[in-house]
């Protein structure tokens, strides 16, 4: 299992900040789409994600023991 | 001390204690960014913000953009503090200093890491208003039309 972190609105929209997938081996591109159709989280289409702390691509591999985050767009400063 | 150059912190910061993390001999220049809570945004009168942070990425890509300012500024130091929770009007949320043996390169280097923060560390607020709350970033915002379609501007050339 692979833990998905969620910040912000998208937090809000999942109700949780944690979601746990079975998704070892997917790509970025394949976890964005699933969190879009199956968790109904309209906002990951504008979203980064990072994997262990660094942006990724959406060719990128996940894989279990990753620590993986939903990025929306930030708004710090 | 404290001696973390870059880091989110739920406390108030301190601008002073900010400026003696980059004070040394070889400085001619400190500049100093604090970025506060404003109380009106297009008219629309904030109560408070929130701040919300993927601690300990954001962390990082502050360090990042550290090591970025000093490659383009040689001779530079640079820390920032960015707070994070509940912050009233006028409270700081960010602080950059960067010192510098001459002023233009510590005037520079400052402006280009809030630019930076602003488009890469995963820092996120929410700005409470009289009648509501929204996440800032969110694109419901950014593409929200008051009329409820786009309106189109006369006098710009759209092709």
């Amino acid at each position: 299992m692979i833990e998905i972190l969620l910040f912000a609105q998208l937090q809000e929209d999942a109700g949780t900040d944690k979601l746990l997938i079975d998704g070892d081996g997917w790509t970025v591109k394949k976890l964005k789409n699933q969190l879009i159709t199956q968790y109904q989280l309209l906002q990951v289409e504008q979203s980064m994600v990072a994997i262990n702390e660094a942006y990724a691509l959406d060719s990128d591999e996940i894989h279990s023991g990753d620590i993986v985050a939903i990025i929306p767009p930030v708004s710090g400063g | 001390m404290n001696e973390k150059l870059f880091e989110v912190v739920e406390k108030p910061i301190s601008v002073q204690e900010m400026i003696k993390k980059v004070e040394r001999r070889e400085a001619g220049a400190i500049t100093t960014f604090i970025g506060t809570v404003r109380e009106f945004t297009k008219g629309k009168r904030t109560i408070y913000l929130e701040y919300q942070a993927y601690i300990p990425m954001a962390e990082k890509m502050l360090a990042k953009i550290g090591e970025e300012v000093r490659r383009n500024w040689p001779h530079t130091e640079i820390a920032i503090s960015h707070r994070i929770g509940k912050l009233d009007i006028s409270e700081s949320a960010v602080v950059i200093v960067v010192s510098s043996p001459h002023r233009k390169a510590a005037y520079q280097a400052n402006e280009y890491a809030i630019e930076r923060i602003k488009e890469m560390v995963p820092i996120w607020k929410k700005e409470r208003w009289e009648d509501g709350e929204e996440w800032v970033g969110n694109q419901l915002e950014n593409i929200s039309y008051p009329t409820g379609k786009p309106e189109i501007k006369e006098g710009i050339n759209n092709d």
